[in-house]
């Protein structure tokens, strides 16, 4: 019985690592599970999207608690994992409001960590044995 | 970036987002494809669609 548990705990550990790899490097995941065509889709297209977003001069958000609705474009920019912050480290994303593609810019940078939160999902899907 | 297309980049955006949840949601590269290309095409005639409808009943 204690085996079992510890099974279980040990199952449970990774899958939640795979999702922490899966949302710090886009396709990891997938990478890890042995899903080379998905893995490799989404570690070159998210990263892309997400670099397109920041060449039409998006801008990666804040965390604002006061502002909410930019409080949650930060935690959907942090959703792409480490290229985010490879950006803020680089001092990319900051955004020029009068730029004509601003929003574009912003658009891609947000949809690109969405996706990336609904393939960590998909990994832990995979990883649970559900797919 | 001062010659960025609307439509050009509408069509871009909708490309990344067919690739993804085409391979997300279909697990045979060929549906993959098919899946892939319809949401594009969606995305893109949908667009296109909508624009012409603002541009007689603008909000």
């Amino acid at each position: 019985m204690r085996a079992t548990t510890a099974d279980r705990e040990q199952s449970a550990t990774y899958t939640y690592l795979i999702c922490v790899a899966a949302w710090a490097i886009p396709g990891l995941g997938h990478l890890l599970m042995r899903r080379f065509q998905k893995g490799l889709t989404f570690l070159i297209t998210l990263p892309l999207m997400f670099i397109f977003g920041l060449w039409l001069e998006g801008r990666l958000f804040p965390i604002e608690i006061t502002q909410p609705l930019v409080a949650l474009a930060a935690f959907a920019d942090m959703g792409i994992g480490l290229p985010f912050f490879l950006a803020r480290a680089m001092h990319a994303g900051g955004g020029r409001v009068v730029a004509l593609t601003y929003e574009y810019g912003n658009a891609f940078l947000i949809v690109a960590g969405l996706m990336n939160m609904l393939v960590v999902l998909d990994v832990f899907d995979v990883a649970q044995g559900r797919k | 970036m001062s010659h960025a297309s609307h439509l050009g980049l509408m069509m871009i955006f909708a490309l990344f987002v067919s690739i993804v949840f085409g391979t997300l949601m279909r697990d045979d590269p060929k549906e993959q494809l098919y899946f892939g290309g319809q949401l594009f095409v969606a995305f893109v005639v949908g667009g296109i669609a909508l624009g012409w409808i603002l541009y007689f009943f603008p909000l």
